[in-house]
């Protein structure tokens, strides 16, 4: 499904890093590497740090110590171009209520969009991503007529209505039914077979292969 | 550019589809001149005298008004982080919500001032000044409102902020403005106030939208 295949050999990198809120360190020394096709799952519990990393990996934030490296270079120091080669979905949907479900996604397709790409290739892949996640009824209807699960739906399409080669998603699962969660599952497999990576945080089960696991423990020890 | 316009043009449907800041600016402005006659009596020379000067303070206070729900939504459900981690610059997508804003908040102030100044009774030879005044300090308005906005997005109850803020940095876009006005009536050329407004604007325009950048990225890390 997903057409573009992510041919280079990419490597991202965390050396070291650590994170401080509020003057209470979250996390320290954390390390690991991601090869085309890996994913990374984030466990911890609540408030261990999982938001703090993949908004420090979107680089929203920067790390108090260490840093995050792609291809030997450090990701602060060309961010236009690590900013073009990730997908991040954090807590919030973004959805606008007043847009049509279309218009929400043409939007974000736009914002990612460096203007030379073709319109047609622009409308399949939108088209793509809204049967990926069963939308393709819902379209048209303003998206404040979605229910909370629908409107997860909506921001999850967009991983699929840009290609982007590192996927950042923050608990993608949350408010989401068993065939949605699986139809994540599928895109996010399918994702890596196309040599993309994928980092996310997640609760539950899960049944992604080719996958490594980080645990980010409690802050209490690390006081 | 296709980003810029693809956000200006999403700003705007939000602005037509939901009943939007622009209708309560406007509506601020006309009630707010409306009622000045009723306050300060039907002479028609004490209203001409004091036109310039109602005209241009009710126009600044209604922007005030608008400022606060200008990046208020964007942040609350997450679309500003989505636009900070998009490969495009994000002063260029700042700068689109920026000049919504005035289409949708700027544009009917000046479109209806020239109404609300036969009200006052202002002499038609300053009509042109007041226009030209409107149309170069309200661009301004918006430009310097978006660094306040931007600074207190992440507070509650920001709108006195802003306005503390923002009022001081106001306060020559309407001085010059009500005296290009006054010049006017005064039989002055309005040429000298018309144009330190033109460069109150030139220099807000990228200095406004680049520390309104920096505002906003401060505030989402």
């Amino acid at each position: 499904m997903n057409p573009e295949v992510f041919l280079m050999t990419d490597h991202f990198q965390a050396k070291n890093i650590s994170c401080d809120r509020g003057g209470k360190c979250v996390f320290k020394g954390l390390s690991f590497s991601l090869q085309n096709g890996g994913a990374l799952i984030l466990r911890g519990p609540n408030g261990s740090g999982k938001s703090s990393l993949l908004r420090m990996m979107a680089g929203l934030s920067t790390p108090m110590e260490g840093e995050l490296v792609w291809n030997k270079q450090n990701i602060a120091h060309d961010p236009i171009f690590h900013r073009d080669r990730i997908h991040y979905l954090g807590h919030f949907d973004a959805v606008k209520p007043a847009l049509t479900v279309r218009e929400n996604l043409t939007v974000w397709q736009k914002l990612r969009s460096d203007g030379l790409s073709v319109r047609q290739e622009e409308k399949k892949a939108l088209e793509r991503a809204l049967i990926a996640f069963d939308m393709v009824h819902l379209a048209d209807l303003p998206a404040r007529l979605l229910s909370s699960g629908e409107s997860r739906r909506l921001a999850l399409a967009r991983l699929l209505a840009n290609s982007a080669s590192l996927w950042l998603l923050d608990e993608p699962a949350n408010g989401l039914d068993d065939s949605s969660r699986r139809a994540l599952e599928d895109i996010v497999s399918e994702h890596q077979m196309a040599g993309g990576m994928v980092v996310m945080s997640i609760h539950g089960p899960s049944n992604l292969t080719n996958t490594h696991t980080l645990n980010l423990s409690s802050n209490a020890d690390l006081k | 550019m296709s980003v810029f316009l693809a956000l200006l043009v999403r700003d705007l449907r939000l602005a037509v589809r939901q009943s939007s800041d622009g209708v309560t600016v406007l509506s601020f402005y006309i009630i707010a001149i409306v009622l000045f006659p009723l306050g300060l009596g039907p002479d028609p020379q004490t209203l001409a005298s004091l036109a310039p000067g109602l005209l241009c303070v009710a126009a600044l206070l209604a922007a005030i008004l608008s400022l606060e729900g200008l990046f208020r939504s964007d942040y609350e459900d997450g679309s500003l982080e989505l636009m900070a981690v998009s490969p495009n610059d994000l002063a260029i997508q700042v700068f689109a919500k920026i000049a919504a804003h005035w289409i949708t908040t700027g544009l009917p102030l000046i479109l209806v001032t020239p109404f609300l100044a036969l009200l006052l009774n202002l002499p038609v030879q300053a009509f042109l000044a007041l226009m030209l005044a409107m149309v170069l300090a309200t661009p301004s308005l918006s430009l310097i409102g978006a660094v306040g906005a931007s600074l207190t997005v992440g507070a509650r109850r920001s709108g006195v902020l802003i306005s503390v803020l923002v009022l001081p940095l106001y306060i020559p876009v309407l001085i010059f403005a009500v005296s290009a006005i006054d010049a006017v009536l005064l039989t002055h050329s309005p040429k000298p106030h018309l144009m330190l407004l033109g460069a109150i604007f030139a220099a807000a325009l990228p200095l406004c939208t680049i520390a309104s950048t920096i505002a906003l990225r401060q505030a989402l890390e």
